[in-house]
């Protein structure tokens, strides 16, 4: 799950230890402590968010158990239970195929922000990246139709990444070349992405759909939407781009862990200062790690238009912020590809668990319902930022035991 | 005699330093622009050529002299306003004074830029001390939501507007706690503020009200019919009467507290040291000052400043509120705060600017609804400007804007 402490950025050979329960050096048990640490740490903080959450539906009268429950009943995540059956099993499926329709770009927004982080830096434009992948994936699968399906599908997808990387990559060449901070440049790129493609497909826009009277793209051909392959394509079933995601988690831990980019990436992210005295280009690996961020949050954008949605209108630009759950995703998952994973899981349950469509309303309100999965969300974001607390308050109840054991060892 | 040697003779002999020089240059470049819109006018494309021409002219004698920052200001100012006039030149009169009635557009020019103003200032004190705030956005939607919650409880927009600073710095001290005691990453406890105010004012704002949203002003006994007054002392229609003569409240107060923070910032020994505390935190302890308690203080007034913007647009300018009403405001706010060099007047300069993009936006598409181009049609460009502006700041084509030292790092006393 987490990057062990001891990984050393500048490449020195350490000897491996076998794996035992006991690690045998100073190192070895100090390399295993962060390793718990690493784990407890984003559990430790979304027990805590969804215990401040359920305070929070308690003190405005409802109970906070029963909540829980329709939310879990409403991600479809009881599927996997052996005693639901029948209508019930069956809805849990579709509710199922929603959450991970949502896992999908929440994942690939994750790496988008996982990514640069690992080289030191942080990218709040996965929001703007998403979506200038999403524009030119509503361009392609709608302007150029009467194409073979595979190949359509793959322009479509290609290009869409390919822009969301030109996006990211416009923050980290001014990041390299003038030093602009990329906290302000992504945030700028964000609201610039948002009005442009209100331009573009609002009302007269240039790429308005075919009524004249509602803001809203073409719709794709349908030779460029993704194959369903769990439930009815009518009905919103799960597509491939699941797949696909999974896809570039791989892609993700293969590049940082076994090729020199990542290992360059890395260690710039590491110390910027050391890797320019070891030789390598700070400054072409701040614009790459920001071009191949961008790349995964296009590439987003493409899964949820070809997926499912297949055109986009302007107050889904207003609203949509799969980039910001994308920050969350990440941050829970500690930048890891396994992390990002299961942070994208829970985000994409919570939020379809708490979505009009899902909540069962005489439980609960979904509409304060998406609020309370916000509430949630900011509360992880807080608490994973102060894994200085998280870490010692754990340190605190382990202190006793380690040094103990240390004496007796 | 070498160039040097003429350059240094021509700015001895020249009746005018090179840096009026260049100032002239950008007051050119701007007439260029300014001479093709209303009341003037002008429908001839020579003469935003000529003045353009004449402003790089001059912008390139004051580079020449070395005076760059001025010199280029002239060049950009030049070449934009050439640009301006002609392509102003392409629509018809009509339009163009439909859109650019001047009176009105500068009055919604200073409603829009206020709640940033506020914000602005908020930045401003918070980064001068040493803390990154990037959750503005949220201390400003807290303190939309709790104004206009506490102006309909208490049936008082005064009491509203204090609990809005209450939340605003209540969620500020969340930041300031988070970034001065537990040395968390900056950005990430100020996305958590963004997040938490969203979802918590959504919350309560669905709680408390339903779906029907907050009374209107007119219907039930919200404010008891009374909103932030507008203060009036000209009803006349002359220019400076439809700018000023009645404007809101705030608008004033934003007005005087950006003169009192610069005052207070760069005259008072208590603004030294938060200046201090945000350059060299170590230096500033070692003579005595309380870093953590100048962070916190700061911080907390950023809060309360940001929540004063979020309670104009509630209370004082829509007399409602919306989830996520604030639509990025605290973002624009962070902009201005950078296009300013994190300086007051700068700031509020910046603010003032983007509110001019997006009162420009509303007016344009209404002045333009019968022409072809759905650039004007829509407005939308008008509403990125502000970003593109702050984007080009920021990468320093244009006088470059570089944040105190030690913005963003935390401090652990030793």
């Amino acid at each position: 799950m987490s990057q062990p402490a001891g990984e050393n950025p500048a490449g020195a050979p350490s000897p491996q230890q076998p794996e035992s329960p006991y690690p045998q050096t100073f190192v070895g048990r100090l390399t295993a402590r962060y390793r718990v640490g690493g784990i407890v740490t984003p559990i430790f903080t979304v027990i805590i968010a969804f215990l401040a959450g359920g305070i929070v539906v308690a003190a405005t009268g409802h109970n906070p158990l029963e909540t829980y429950r329709a939310i879990f009943n409403g991600t479809g995540l009881n599927w996997f239970f052996p005693w639901v059956t029948g209508s019930e099993r069956a809805d849990a499926a579709t509710n199922l195929q929603q959450t991970l329709i949502l896992t999908t770009p929440l994942i690939l927004c994750g790496l988008a922000v996982a990514f640069a982080f690992r080289c030191g830096m942080f990218n709040i434009g996965g929001q703007g990246q998403y979506l200038v992948g999403s524009y030119v994936a509503v361009f392609v699968g709608s302007a150029w139709a009467g194409m073979a399906g595979p190949a359509h599908i793959f322009l479509a997808v290609t290009l869409a990444a390919l822009a969301g990387a030109a996006w990211g990559g416009i923050a980290g060449f001014l990041k390299a070349t003038t030093g602009a901070h990329e906290v302000i440049t992504t945030i700028m790129l964000n609201w610039i992405a948002v009005w442009v493609g209100n331009y573009f497909f609002g009302l007269q826009g240039p790429f308005q759909g075919p009524d004249a009277f509602n803001p809203i793209s073409n719709t794709i051909a349908d030779s460029a939407k993704l194959p369903v392959f769990w439930g009815d394509p009518n009905l919103q079933g799960l597509h491939v781009g699941l797949f696909i995601a999974l896809g570039m988690l791989v892609v993700f831990w293969l590049i940082l862990n076994r090729t020199t980019l990542g290992f360059e990436v890395k260690a710039v992210g590491f110390n910027p200062d050391a890797a320019e005295y070891g030789g390598i280009s700070v400054k072409k690996n701040y614009f790459l790690a920001m071009a191949i961020s961008g790349c995964f949050a296009g590439l987003a954008g493409a899964m949820d238009i070809l997926g499912w949605e297949f055109n986009i209108s302007t107050p889904q630009i207003l609203f949509s912020n799969i980039g910001f759950i994308g920050i969350a995703v990440a941050l829970l998952g500690r930048n890891t590809a396994l992390g990002t994973l299961l942070g994208a899981l829970l985000f994409g349950a919570l939020y379809v668990g708490t979505s009009t469509r899902q909540l069962d309303p005489s439980v609960f309100d979904p509409e304060l319902a998406s609020n309370l999965t916000l509430i949630i969300q900011g509360l992880v974001v807080l608490f994973v930022g102060a894994d200085l607390l998280v870490i010692s308050i754990w340190n605190q109840r382990r202190r006793i035991p380690t040094r103990r054991r240390t004496a007796l060892e | 005699m070498s160039t040097f040697e003429l350059r240094d003779r021509l700015n001895e002999r020249s009746l005018a330093s090179a840096k009026t020089v260049a100032i002239c240059g950008i007051v050119i470049g701007i007439l260029a622009g300014w001479l093709a819109l209303p009341p003037a006018t002008v429908r001839n494309p020579a003469l935003p050529i000529v003045l353009g021409f004449i402003a790089v002219l001059l912008g390139a004698y004051g580079i020449y002299c070395d005076e760059k920052r001025a010199g280029w200001g002239a060049v950009a100012a030049g070449l934009a306003g050439t640009a301006l006039g002609l392509l102003v030149q392409h629509s018809s009169v009509g339009h163009l004074e439909s859109a650019f009635a001047w009176g009105t557009l500068l009055a919604a020019t200073l409603r829009y830029a206020t709640p940033l103003t506020f914000a602005a200032l908020g930045g401003i004190f918070s980064e001068r001390s040493g803390v990154v705030n990037i959750g503005l956005e949220g201390m400003m939607l807290a303190g939309a939501f709790f104004g206009i919650w506490g102006a309909d409880k208490t049936g008082n927009w005064i009491l509203g507007v204090l609990i809005a600073m209450l939340a605003g710095g209540l969620f500020a001290l969340l930041h300031a706690i988070w970034s001065i005691h537990l040395r968390a990453d900056q950005i990430v406890s100020g996305t958590a503020v963004n997040f938490l105010a969203l979802g918590l004012t959504g919350y309560l704002f669905i709680q408390v009200y339903g779906s029907n949203g907050t009374p209107s002003l007119s219907s039930g006994n919200w404010f008891k019919g009374e909103s932030i007054p507008d203060v009036t002392f000209s009803s006349s229609s002359n220019f400076f009467a439809q700018v000023f003569g009645q404007i809101n409240l705030m608008i004033w107060i934003a007005i005087i507290l950006v003169v009192v923070s610069h005052l207070f910032l760069f005259r008072t020994s208590l603004g030294l040291r938060i200046r201090a505390c945000g350059e060299h935190p170590r230096a500033a302890d070692t003579v005595g000052i309380d870093v953590y308690k100048v962070r916190y203080s700061s911080v907390v007034l950023s809060g309360v400043l940001a929540a004063m913007g979020g309670a104009y647009l509630s209370v004082g300018f829509t007399h409602s509120f919306n989830q996520n009403m604030t639509a990025g405001r605290g973002f624009i706010a962070l902009a201005a705060v950078i296009f300013g060099k994190w300086r007051p007047f700068g700031a509020f300069g910046a603010a003032l600017l983007f509110g001019f993009s997006t009162a420009l936006a509303y007016a344009i598409p209404p002045a333009y609804s019968d022409t072809a181009s759905s650039v004007l049609k829509s407005g939308s460009l008008f509403q990125a400007l502000p970003y593109v502006l702050t984007l080009i700041a920021v990468a320093g084509v244009i006088g470059r804007s570089i944040p105190p030292a030690a913005d963003g790092r935390p401090y652990k006393r030793q």
